[in-house]
């Protein structure tokens, strides 16, 4: 507790170049603060009442100055907007292939799902230097996960995924915090992320290995469900889900949508809403029948199914 | 007819004014003059930001130990929402133009009341069901939803008095409007001859942009509220998704209102900056048409800025791209006036009486507050800092290190005005600067906090977060002395204070050409006629002194 800490630790890709734009920021506030501040007691230094110097006003480049003080800083606002756009998109931007891990919140907790099914609450185990997709929804009320060291934060809310990503660079362990207020133990919602190299990730994951993949517990789920008794491919009742996910899907109202994780939850919590062309309205309404991390888990086995024969699993 | 201020050293040959005209307490309650209202709506928010103050005297005490040892979670979650719902609704939105406007803006127009005397009354009233509606809700155990209400915690699973606390702040809202409708009316139809519009003081034009957004935006932030209660109580699905709301509609629509409101709390207090630094430093203000355009160009734009409030909560890239640049464009016209203030110390007679020192405070506070929000704007770096302290200093140096040192400046401008009566300039210095020092001791360290990544409303934390709370906490303790000795000061100097006369700072506007404390209708003589321009000073003639 001897030294007051005022840097946050760096450990993602994204961290360091986040940092340069703030002390970008930092530098150029610093620069239009000490110039006002400086002129402010300048001014207030000379021309306090009583002293001795010249007060003529020539009062012929009020106009001038004003449009300079406009016009500076409207072009400076403009520019960083466009540089710090574009580090957003930068930001932001998942990249194709990344591994992908679940997340679900819950008052007031987090649930953690990695791709093999092993499952971890309140604890994140990562590989470094491979970009990390997380899929999250929430059970209740709004939260929102923040890992300061990897600099991401996204909103987590019910019956709706978002998303985020990173990729680590520093083995360690670092803070995980929930920034949406969620009530009584919001402060208690936190937990540790762990960077781990690739090799421990493995090892980590074999630990306590289920034996149970995700995409193999959403198999087992689709049949407990009963999904399998026609979405098969060659009943009439329902569309065949292999290969769906990622396509275009024309529904009956003649419009066209894109089966994407949002698709596929809406339709199977309520399969109404956007009925595939040429089916009844047939299927029963999941809606406060499934957990949200079985739906989690069946959109990931229906995400495995590839076109040709049997669903490959990733 | 009994004149309570009969003491012998009132010199003044005119005895009767708005004080000392009725004296029952019926005469004050149903008041319509507006500066009696003016002084009721002081004597409310006073207690208000009494309240306010306790409760982040609360959750500075809690903070000072990581662990959770002081309130009980519940507890704390209740502090920080009564602190924000009455700090916002029940102080900080009403301040200045409820009391300094309420009384100052007619008689700097010439006019002997507000359009609507009556509808001024009632904002009072509306005001004062809302907190008593508002202290109910304190009373019966509190509020836990923060005070941005969202849902569907708010709607669904908040068990605290969410119905009731909306229902205060829908009555608060109402009360702002009529003020907002009052003073557009006043300004358009009851100027005094001569007095054109660009002869208005800025802080005529401040309130004015003010009002606007009072009027268009209050309504919005209204019935939101309302459909909060219509879900919470009816099980309407609006906002819930189990419902088949949608959450991320809320916060649109709140924030319709919340952000352009924080202009509603700013503007007024640039108003009264613009008066108190031409005043002393005996100067016209420089760039007058740019400091009264900014504040409509402030009100104007300050409605398309609200989804900078929404770019982690999965708003789509592109609309946060466009609220992003609008983000950055509002920064300009506050920038404007920032420099022009500073250009109008250029060659004056400066002094540094407490309003001045307030004055150049908030210059100051308000440039980090300003500066940091342009951080926050960057959609880049608000992905690390959305939801922590970095935000929590933010607008905090924006509200009270801008608002609040804005309306303190305000208040030693005109409590001589008000009163009659002059406080002791020593202790008011003195207390300006330790407001000064001590919000900037508790609020600094936030943005280190804020940096290294703690997130709001925790009611506790990792440990190597302590060093920095503990001292905020020690500064909010020199803050609250700092404002713990205004009402003591400011009290005695109505009984004791030497009599201020008519105009003790040697100011000009109407304000200070008719009596302190003034007549019932302000103007005993009739309507005056405006001959010049605002703020027509200059630096010989200050030599005469007060």
């Amino acid at each position: 507790m001897a030294t007051i800490p005022l840097i946050p630790e760096q450990a993602s890709t994204i961290s360091g170049k986040m940092d340069f734009l703030f002390y970008g920021w930092l530098a150029m506030s610093m620069f239009f603060f000490f110039s006002v501040v400086f002129t402010l007691v300048y001014f207030c230094v000379k021309y306090r009442k009583g002293t001795n110097v010249d007060r003529t006003i020539r009062g012929d480049n009020e106009r001038t100055l004003e449009l300079t003080w406009t016009i500076i800083p409207l072009v400076a606002a403009v520019l960083v907007f466009f540089y710090s756009a574009y580090a957003y998109i930068d930001f932001t931007k998942t990249p194709q292939g990344a591994m992908e891990i679940l997340v679900t919140g819950k008052q007031w907790m987090w649930k953690i799902q990695h791709p093999t099914g092993k499952r971890e609450i309140n604890a994140l185990h990562v590989p470094i230097g491979v970009p990390v997709k997380l899929t999250m929804t929430s059970e209740d009320t709004i939260h929102s996960f923040f890992i300061p060291a990897f600099r991401v934060k996204k909103d987590v809310l019910p019956n709706r995924f978002s998303s985020l990503w990173f990729n680590a660079t520093k083995e360690g362990e670092y803070h995980l915090f929930c920034t949406e207020y969620c009530g009584t133990d919001h402060s208690r919602m936190v937990g540790t992320v762990t960077a781990l190299t690739p090799e421990r990730y493995q090892a980590w994951l074999a630990g306590t290995d289920t034996g149970v993949t995700m995409a193999s517990s959403g198999e087992k789920l689709f049949t407990k469900l009963g999904c399998v008794t026609c979405h098969t491919g060659t009943s009439p009742r329902g569309p065949t889900l292999k290969g769906v996910f990622g396509k275009e899907v024309k529904l009956n109202d003649g419009s066209i949508v894109v089966a994407d994780e949002e698709y596929l939850r809406e339709s199977i919590l309520n399969s109404q809403a956007k009925l595939v062309a040429g089916y009844p309205p047939l299927m029963p309404l999941f809606r406060n029948q499934i957990k949200e991390q079985d739906l989690m888990t069946l959109i990931n086995y229906i995400k495995s199914l590839k076109d040709e024969k049997s669903g490959a699993k990733s | 007819m009994s004149s309570i201020a009969a003491r012998p050293d009132v010199i003044p040959a005119a005895p009767k004014n708005y004080i000392n005209a009725k004296s029952t307490l019926m005469s004050w309650l149903f008041t319509t003059d507006h500066k009696r209202i003016a002084v009721l709506y002081l004597i409310s928010i006073t207690i208000f930001f009494g309240m306010g103050g306790l409760f982040a005297m609360l959750i500075r005490l809690e903070l000072i130990t990581p662990k959770g040892d002081f309130l009980t979670g519940d507890m704390y979650n209740k502090a920080f929402t009564l602190h924000g719902v009455i700090m916002v609704f029940f102080f900080l939105i009403p301040s200045v133009p409820a009391t300094l406007g309420n009384f100052v803006l007619p008689i700097m127009v010439g006019a002997k009341d507000l359009a609507f005397p009556k509808i001024n009354l009632l904002s009072w009233w509306l005001y004062v069901f809302g907190g008593v509606m508002a202290i109910g809700v304190v009373i019966n155990g509190g509020i836990d939803t923060g005070w941005t209400f969202y849902p569907p915690y708010s709607t669904t699973y908040a068990a605290s008095n969410v119905t009731l606390a909306i229902l205060a702040a829908f009555m608060a809202g109402f009360s702002s409007i009529f003020t907002g409708l009052n003073f557009i009316v006043t300004v358009h139809k009851m100027r005094a001859p001569g007095m054109t519009w660009f002869r208005l003081p800025l802080f005529v034009w401040a309130h004015y942009a003010t009002s606007i957004i009072q009027v268009l935006g209050t309504p919005v932030i209204a019935i939101t509220l309302v459909l909060v209660a219509v879900e919470r109580v009816w099980g309407v699905g609006i906002f819930d998704p189990q419902l088949g709301g949608d959450p991320v509609l809320f916060q649109h629509l709140f924030w319709f209102y919340s952000h352009p409101a924080v202009y509603v709390m700013i503007l007024p207090g640039m108003g009264v900056i613009s008066e108190v630094i031409p005043c002393f430093s005996r100067k016209r203000i420089f760039g007058y048409e740019f400091i009264a355009f900014s504040s409509l160009a402030i009100a104007i734009i300050g409605f398309l800025v609200w989804g900078h409030h929404l770019y982690v909560s999965t708003q789509s890239t592109y609309a946060g791209l466009v609220f992003s640049l609008l983000s950055f464009l509002v920064a300009v016209p506050s920038a404007i006036k920032v420099f022009n203030w500073t250009a109008t110390l250029y060659k004056g007679q400066i002094t540094f009486e407490a309003p001045m020192l307030y004055a150049m405070g908030f210059i100051g506070l308000f440039l980090v507050g300003g500066l940091t929000g342009l951080i926050l704007a960057s959609m880049a770096n608000d992905i690390h800092f959305h939801d922590t302290y970095f935000v929590v200093a933010h607008f905090h140096y924006v509200m009270v290190g801008g608002m609040v040192m804005a309306y303190m400046c305000g208040l030693h401008f005109w409590w001589p005005k008000m009163t009659g009566r002059m406080y002791p300039a020593a202790l008011a210095s003195i207390a300006a600067i330790l407001v000064f020092v001590g919000f900037n001791l508790t609020f600094f360290p936030q943005f280190i906090l804020g940096f290294l990544g703690m997130p709001r409303r925790y009611h506790q934390y990792v440990e190597e977060f302590q060093v920095l709370n503990v001292m905020s906490s020690a500064g909010a303790s020199i803050l609250g002395i700092g404002y713990i000795l205004q009402p003591f000061y400011l009290v005695w100097s109505l009984v004791k204070g030497p009599v201020a006369g008519m105009n003790p700072w040697g100011a000009k506007g109407l304000e200070w050409q008719v009596p302190s404390p003034p007549p019932t209708f302000n103007f005993p003589d009739g309507q005056p006629i405006v001959v010049e321009e605002a703020y027509s000073y200059t630096t010989e003639e200050s030599h005469s002194g007060a």
